[in-house]
């Protein structure tokens, strides 16, 4: 599994798109000949992603949002994050 | 909610549109029906154009353009514009041997968002044969060149069988060297001119394990760089595959002259009843059309299909097969080894596998009409 550091800037390649699905609800991550269903979660996590901000700015964020402990987001984030790199639906820039 | 079906009925995910099935190659394993719609019979730019926004509207995320060979129609820009309009995904299934450089820019700029290429073989030798066209494996390679140039995604599409099934480890080799963020390893399934050639195609049942543990040793050893899917074989299987996760459940597939099918060979079924995009729109057409109603959900099944834990997994297997094979296309899928002609069908693969090598190559029929 590929690592990632919290100094990463990650974002969506070419070819995936977020988008809201208006007719089932929620949203959608939308990749060659994929579709990943994303729950509240993940919508949130994802939509962060802006091929900007690093990934300790996103957990910052997401701390402030969830007024969660930062280590617990900080290991939820990178381990969702690490899934979508090998699913090639999130790369490293 | 109008509609006839008492349980609730999904929208749609996915729409397989056939623009042509005019193409280059004449692959003896196409998913094309043995009888091609001509290009007379082809739906017009705008009807297309409609066909797009109504399948947004209905709930579908992803359009896959294909044919035969998509980019034989001129208007295929304004297509995928449509597509881009309407919030479609859109992805291009090509043979990639006639799309120049201005051509595929011309297409990216319009917001394509996905080109899916097929390669016969992992040598020239074997893909011009399969294709039955000389240099297309160089112009295919040309193509991958450019896709990736200009930074558009591109996967990797090899069918295979009996005559590339020992090429597996060189179209993993191609798919990285290509750039190719993914590849496509299917087994050819036996509908149209690929049930036509079935005994020059089929492959025996040790090629099978071999080529799956191939298959498996080099996505574990490029997890990360190339995602590998696969299309099981089904006729040496012990358990049926869900066919298109279940009849009229998540995709429908438009036919070149606007006829709409639950699947690529549902026309094989004689007794159903297929729309028109021409008389009826999309969404009537996906909640009402008898030939989608005709074995969605569990209710159409046998009763050992009933019964069984599976029913929600595999969705019966194949109808087109279960006729196909059974003469019966309510029949439980004889893949499944609790089907009583399940037996049958492992001889005929046997059979098979040892068949005559030459193909009878995918070509439009003579007629006195002309094309």
């Amino acid at each position: 599994m590929t690592a990632i550091q919290e100094s990463d800037i990650v974002r969506l390649p070419r070819g995936v798109r977020l988008r809201e699905d208006k007719q089932r609800g929620g949203w959608v991550l939308l990749a060659p000949e994929r579709v990943f269903q994303l729950d509240g979660i993940a919508q949130t996590v994802v939509s962060e992603v802006d091929g900007e901000r690093s990934v300790g700015t996103i957990i910052d964020r997401l701390c402030e949002t969830y007024q969660a402990p930062r280590e617990r987001i900080a290991e939820d984030v990178t381990t969702m994050f690490a899934g979508l790199v090998e699913k090639r639906v999130l790369e490293v820039a | 909610m109008t509609h006839s079906q008492a349980h609730a009925v999904q929208p749609p995910m996915g729409m397989l549109a056939e623009l042509t099935h005019r193409c280059p190659l004449q692959c003896p394993y196409c998913s094309n029906p043995v009888a091609l719609e001509r290009r007379r019979q082809e739906l017009d730019t705008a009807t297309w154009q409609r066909v797009f926004a109504e399948a947004a509207e209905l709930g579908v995320l992803q359009v896959h353009l294909s044919g035969g060979e998509p980019a034989l129609r001129p208007d295929l820009p304004e297509l995928v514009t449509a597509c881009v309009d309407a919030g479609l995904y859109s992805n291009l299934i090509t043979a990639g041997v006639n799309i120049d450089r201005p051509r595929l820019e011309t297409l990216a700029d319009a917001g394509l968002d996905h080109v899916q290429l097929s390669f016969q073989g992992a040598t020239p030798e074997v893909t011009d044969h399969i294709a039955n066209m000389v240099g297309a494996h160089a112009r295919k390679r040309a193509f991958a060149a450019e896709v990736t140039a200009l930074g558009l995604p591109l996967t990797l599409n090899a069918v295979i069988h009996r005559a590339n099934l020992h090429q597996i480890d060189e179209f993993v080799d191609l798919a990285v060297e290509l750039g190719a963020r993914r590849l496509e390893i299917a087994h050819a399934q036996y509908y149209g001119w690929a049930l036509v050639n079935r005994a020059a195609l089929m492959p025996s049942r040790e090629q099978v394990m071999e080529a799956i543990e191939r298959v498996e040793a080099a996505r574990e050893c490029l997890q990360g760089r190339l995602v590998i899917d696969a299309v099981v074989p089904d006729y040496h299987a012990r358990l049926p595959k869900p066919c298109m996760n279940g009849w009229g459940r998540q995709s429908l597939n438009v036919t070149p002259s606007g006829k709409v099918l639950p699947c690529h060979a549902a026309e094989t079924i004689p007794h159903l009843e297929f729309w028109n995009v021409v008389d009826h729109g999309l969404d009537d057409i996906w909640y009402d059309s008898p030939a989608f109603n005709a074995y969605r959900g569990t209710d159409w099944m046998p009763e050992t299909c009933q019964s069984c834990e599976r029913k929600e997994i595999d969705w019966g297997g194949c109808r087109c097969q279960a006729l196909m094979l059974t003469g019966d296309a309510a029949q439980m899928d004889p893949v499944c080894e609790k089907s009583p002609y399940h037996d049958d069908v492992q001889t005929l693969a046997v059979r098979d596998a040892s068949g005559a090598p030459e193909f009878t190559y995918r070509r439009f029929a003579r007629t006195t009409e002309g094309a």
